[in-house]
C-alpha cells in the first residue's frame, strides 16, 4: 500500500538487473551488497530518531503510569494518573478542547477561501502567493506572539488612539481574554490550516470542474457536488494539523492570556518545571498525544498510511 | 490589484478552469481576490509592526508611543549583554544542530525515496510521528529521559542540540524523500552502464541532483532551531536561547533590539527562502521538471512553517 506511490521504474530497474544476473557469483553478491545499501543510509538517522523520540516517548509513558516526584518516581502500573488529572484539570482541559476548536474552525473558515482562489484561479503565480502568506512565519513563533501582545496591550498602538478619541471606554481590553488568545493560537497556526488546504485543492484536475460546469451550469452546485467532496482529505488533515498543536499550545496562553484563559500547556508546563510531578506531567501529556494518534489513525484508515505521511510531508 | 487579477485570469484560462475576463467580469470575480490580499496584509501586519518599532528612538523597553526615527538600535545591536548571549547561543545550536541533521537526514530521505527495504514504511511512520507529535509532547518526554535516563548528557547547550537534531531530521528527510521521488532513476542507470563505481555514481550524478532540496532541507532544519521554543524552554537546563529570552522579557516589555534582531533574522529567512525556491526553479527550466520542482518547493515550504514554527 505504502509503496504504491514509489517510482515504477525502481521496479523494472531491479527485474532487468536480476535478469541479467542470470546467477553469477559475484553479481549475486554486489546484489546482496546493494540490498544493505537502503539500511547503510536510513541506520543513523532512524538511530538517533529511536534514542531521542521515540525511546523518550515509551519512556515517558512508562513514568505515567508511575508515582512520585522527580528523583523519587516509583514505577507502577496505575492507570489511576489519567483519572487524576483529568479530574483535577478538568476546566483547563475542557475550555483547552473548546478553545481549539473554536480556533479550527476560525482557521478553515478564513483558509478555505483562500486556499480555494490560490489553487483554481491562481495560475503562474500560485507559488508567490503561497510564499506570501508563509512570510510571516519565517519570524519566530515567540516573537509573533510578543508582536500581537503589543498591538492588542490596553494603551498599544491601536487601541490607545481610539481610546483617546474616546471612541473606547477607558477599560476596554482585549489581553487575558479568550478572544486574544483564541486569536493569536489562529494567527500562529493558520500556515497549517492553508497547506493541506491548498495541496488538496491543487491536486483537483480542472476537467472535473469543467465537467461539472457542463452538466449543472451553475457554480455553486459546482463546488457544493465536486470540489467540496474531493477537497475533505485536505479538510481532515487541516483539521488534524491544527487541532492537534493548538490543544497543546502554551505560549499563546502564557504570553497573550490571564489567569482566566489558562490552559492544559500551561498546567503540562507547572507539572514537570515548578511542580517536579512527572507521572502526572507525563499522564497528561500522553492524553494530548491520543489525540494525534486517535486522529492520524481515522485519517489513514480512510485514506491510507500515504496520504497520512504526505500529507505531514506536503 | 485588479491587473494582477486580469493577468492571472489569462494565463490561466490557457490550460484549466477558463472564467470569464474584461468587460464580462462581474463584481463578485473580484470577492476572492481582495480576500486573499487582506488576510496577506493581516498576516504580515505584526511582522510590520517589529520592522517599523525598531526604529522606534525610545528611551527604555518598547512602546507604543513613537519617539522619532532612530537606527541606535542597529548600532547598538550587541549592547544587552543577556540578550546578546541567548542570540548566540541560538545561532550556535542552530549552525550545528542543522548541519548533522541535514547530514544524516539526507540520506534517510535517500533511503526512503529510492529504495524498497524492509521497514520503509515503519520508517515512514516514524518520520511522521516525529513531526506529527505535539511539540509539548516531545520536550516532556526528552526532559523525563534526560533527567531520569541519560543523565550523562550535561543539560543546557548540549541537550539543547541533540533534541533539536531529533526534530530536524525527519523535516530534512522528507524534504529529499519529495525531491528523490520526482526524479528518474534512469540518469544513474546511465551512469551504471557507463562503468562508474556506486560512489562515483552517487557523488557525480545522485548528489547534484538532489542537492537543491539538500540545501532547502539545511535551510529549514536552521531555522527551525532558531525558532524553537516549546521544546528548548523543557530541555534547556539553564542556558538560554533568543526566543526563551524573548518569552521571558515578553512580561516587562522587550528590549527594542528584539525588533531589530527579530528583522535581521526575518530578512536572512526571506532571502534565503527566495534563492532556495529560485535557484533550483531556473536550474530546471533546462530538464523541464517544472512540475516536481513545484512540488518540492511547496513540500519545503510547508515544512519550513513546520510545526516548529
Amino acid at each position: 500500500m505504502a509503496d504504491q506511490a514509489r517510482p515504477r521504474l525502481q521496479d523494472l530497474m531491479g527485474s532487468s538487473a536480476q535478469a541479467a544476473e542470470g546467477g553469477a557469483p559475484p553479481a549475486r553478491k554486489a546484489n546482496r551488497r546493494k540490498r544493505l545499501v537502503p539500511y547503510g543510509l536510513a541506520a543513523p538517522s532512524v538511530l538517533w530518531l529511536l534514542v531521542f523520540f521515540l525511546i523518550p516517548t515509551l519512556y515517558m509513558a512508562f513514568i505515567s503510569l508511575g508515582s512520585g516526584f522527580l528523583g523519587n518516581i516509583k514505577f507502577g502500573t496505575n492507570f489511576s494518573n489519567y483519572v487524576e488529572v483529568l479530574k483535577t484539570y478538568d476546566k483547563q482541559f475542557i475550555r483547552s478542547v473548546i478553545y481549539a476548536l473554536i480556533v479550527t474552525f476560525l482557521a478553515l473558515c478564513i483558509a478555505y477561501p483562500l486556499a480555494y482562489w490560490i489553487a483554481l484561479y491562481g495560475g503562474r503565480r500560485k507559488n508567490v502567493f503561497i510564499l506570501l502568506i508563509l512570510l510571516p512565519f519565517f519570524v519566530s513563533f515567540v516573537i509573533r506572539t510578543v508582536q500581537w501582545q503589543f498591538i492588542l496591550a490596553d494603551t498599544g498602538i491601536i487601541f490607545g488612539p481610539l481610546k483617546n478619541l474616546g471612541l473606547l471606554s477607558k477599560n476596554f481590553h482585549v489581553l487575558s481574554t479568550p478572544v486574544a488568545v483564541i486569536a493569536g493560537i489562529t494567527y500562529n497556526f493558520l500556515p497549517f490550516t492553508v497547506l493541506p488546504l491548498y495541496v488538496a485543492l491543487e491536486r483537483l484536475d480542472p476537467r472535473l470542474l469543467e465537467a461539472g460546469r457542463d452538466l449543472y451550469a451553475n457554480k455553486v452546485t459546482t463546488f457544493l457536488k465536486v470540489v467540496w467532496p474531493l477537497s475533505l482529505p485536505g479538510v481532515f488533515a487541516a483539521f488534524l494539523l491544527t487541532f492537534v498543536p493548538a490543544v497543546g499550545d502554551f505560549v499563546n496562553s502564557q504570553i497573550l492570556g490571564g489567569p482566566k484563559t489558562t490552559m492544559i500547556g500551561q498546567i503540562i508546563q507547572t507539572l514537570f518545571q515548578t511542580n517536579f510531578d512527572y507521572p502526572h506531567g507525563a499522564a497528561l501529556s500522553f492524553i494530548l498525544m491520543a489525540f494525534l494518534l486517535i486522529g492520524a489513525s481515522l485519517y489513514a484508515k480512510v485514506l491510507g498510511t500515504e496520504a497520512v505521511t504526505s500529507a505531514a510531508a506536503r | 490589484m485588479s491587473a494582477v487579477a486580469v493577468e492571472t485570469a489569462g494565463t490561466a484560462s490557457a490550460d484549466q478552469a477558463p472564467i470569464r475576463r474584461g468587460k464580462g467580469r462581474r463584481w463578485t470575480s473580484y470577492i476572492l481576490p481582495t480576500y486573499t490580499w487582506v488576510v496577506i496584509v493581516y498576516l504580515a501586519f505584526p511582522i510590520a509592526v517589529m520592522i517599523v518599532f525598531g526604529f522606534n528612538d525610545v528611551p527604555g523597553r518598547v512602546s507604543a508611543r513613537w519617539y522619532g526615527f532612530t537606527t541606535q538600535w542597529y548600532t547598538q545591536l550587541f549592547d544587552n549583554t543577556e540578550l546578546t548571549a541567548a542570540f548566540k547561543n541560538s545561532i550556535g545550536i542552530a549552525v550545528i544542530s542543522s548541519a548533522v541533521s541535514t547530514l544524516i537526514g539526507a540520506l534517510l530521505g535517500l533511503a526512503l525515496g529510492r529504495y524498497r527495504f524492509k521497514g520503509a514504511p515503519s520508517t515512514n511512520y516514524l518520520v511522521f510521528l516525529a513531526i506529527a507529535s505535539p511539540e509539548i509532547v516531545l520536550g516532556t518526554s526528552l526532559l523525563t529521559m534526560f533527567v531520569n535516563a541519560y543523565t550523562f548528557i550535561p543539560q543546557g547547550f548540549p541537550t539543547i542540540l541533540v533534541s533539536h537534531i531529533a526534530f530536524s531530521i525527519s523535516f530534512v528527510a522528507v524534504t529529499v524523500r519529495a525531491r528523490v521521488q520526482g526524479l528518474s532513476s534512469s540518469y544513474e542507470e546511465a551512469a551504471q552502464d557507463l562503468g562508474a563505481d556506486p560512489l562515483n555514481t552517487f557523488r557525480l550524478v545522485t548528489l547534484p541532483l538532489i542537492m537543491p532540496s539538500v540545501i532547502s532541507g539545511f535551510l529549514l532544519a536552521f531555522a527551525l532551531s532558531v525558532d524553537d521554543f516549546v521544546i528548548t524552554s523543557f530541555v534547556a537546563g539553564p542556558t538560554v536561547t533568543f526566543p526563551l529570552y524573548v518569552a521571558g522579557a515578553a512580561k516587562q516589555g522587550i528590549p527594542p533590539q528584539v525588533n531589530v534582531m527579530g528583522t535581521i533574522l526575518f530578512s536572512v529567512g526571506v532571502l534565503a527562502a527566495i534563492s532556495s525556491a529560485v535557484a533550483p526553479a531556473i536550474a530546471s527550466r533546462r530538464d523541464a521538471k517544472r512540475l516536481s520542482q513545484d512540488r518540492e518547493l511547496t513540500a519545503s515550504l510547508t515544512a519550513s512553517v513546520g510545526s516548529k514554527g
